[in-house]
């Protein structure tokens, strides 16, 4: 069983087949954990679509398998995985982070509270918002 | 800390919305119990705010208006690290350097109310040149850290204290100027503070450089 962490949770893949740093996963699981499926045109997140570099298809799809790793990469987001290879953390990419900052749209995010109640930052459109951090140390 | 400022403009279209950086589980349920406060208090266990909004210490604060913009980006929130000039064995501060801490916090709440009671007519309310001017830098390695970060959090929860710990040990060590990562590997005191040796050799390791970026805001030490 290999974990997939992303920005939208926890997912585990057990058709999962880890290689080094490649990750591959089956068409569905791809889908369901990453949002990303191979079509003709690329590798297609909704209407978003990214041509895979000419030559290197057989680093990113085999079959129906997506090397989603290698997409990370591709896609200057950052991946790490454990020494096993049994879980990975795909992350953000530090371009696409800063240019949402650049436009100064807060970024929304989901966070729960001590009772476990999910909060959104969008859920306080309208009033102002004192956005503050803290920590138990 | 927040919690009269909360009550007093709670009728303007106010909100305070505080974040926990707290990645040990349980760690912020008894200071939330006990400060009581009645906004929301969230828990960022994965430090999803680190890598959105650049966050790198606590207490630091974002202004967001009404339309959900940034009015100030990521900065210290009324603190000053006045801590520096403590003595370490009977924890007191020097009274020059309290009052400078002092300062920070009542002319930091003076500014967000101003900013709540005049919005953008606020000196304190930044323009869009302004704000961007003053956002924080988010390098590939602040983020690829944030992701070891997160790898190393899952591997503690699920058993692997030890390559958990590793992956918290690399992430500090490509991302340094984050407070809130090194925390979380850090061991913590008797008042469960991390505030051990280590927490202090850090600090000195800061030489001349803040240990809270200097706030551009009016009055601030």
């Amino acid at each position: 069983m290999t974990t997939v962490l992303t920005e939208s949770g926890e997912f585990n893949a057990a058709e999962a087949e880890v290689a080094g740093d490649a990750l591959w996963l089956s068409a569905g699981e791809a889908d369901a954990a990453t949002g990303w499926v191979a079509k003709t045109e690329g590798l297609c997140r909704g209407e978003v679509c990214v041509p895979v570099p000419p030559g290197r298809e057989r680093e990113f799809v085999r079959g129906s398998r997506v090397n989603v790793a290698a997409l990370w990469r591709h896609l200057g987001r950052s991946v790490a995985h454990s020494e096993r290879g049994h879980v990975w953390a795909l992350g953000g990419s530090a371009r696409d982070r800063a240019a949402t900052l650049h436009s100064l749209e807060a970024p929304d995010f989901t966070l729960p509270d001590a009772s476990g109640r999910p909060h959104s930052l969008s859920d306080y459109r309208g009033k102002k918002v004192f956005l503050v951090t803290w920590a138990s140390w | 800390m927040w919690q009269a400022l909360y009550e007093e403009l709670a009728d303007r279209s106010f909100v305070v919305l505080a974040v926990a950086m707290d990645s040990r589980e349980g760690d912020p349920l008894p200071w939330i119990e006990a400060a009581a406060p009645t906004y929301p208090v969230l828990i960022d266990r994965e430090h999803l705010l680190a890598e959105m909004y650049g966050v790198v210490n606590v207490p630091q604060a974002v202004w967001i208006n009404e339309a959900g913009r940034i009015v100030r980006p990521a900065e210290a929130a009324g603190s000053y690290e006045g801590f520096r000039q403590m003595d370490r064995a009977t924890r007191e501060v020097p009274s020059s350097a309290a009052q400078l801490t002092a300062r920070a916090k009542t002319t930091y709440v003076s500014a967000v109310r101003d900013w709540v009671l005049r919005g953008a007519d606020s000196e304190h309310a930044f323009s869009a040149d302004q704000a961007r001017a003053h956002l924080p830098a988010l390098t590939e390695d602040m983020v690829a850290a944030q992701t070891m970060f997160r790898l190393g959090q899952f591997l503690m929860r699920h058993g692997d204290a030890r390559e958990g710990a590793r992956w918290l040990r690399e992430a500090t060590t490509l991302h340094p100027d984050s407070w809130c990562l090194w925390r979380q590997q850090a061991g913590v005191n008797e008042l469960g503070l991390a505030a051990l040796p280590d927490f202090w050799e850090r600090v000195d390791a800061l030489g001349n450089r803040r240990y809270y970026a200097p706030v551009d805001m009016k009055g601030m030490p």
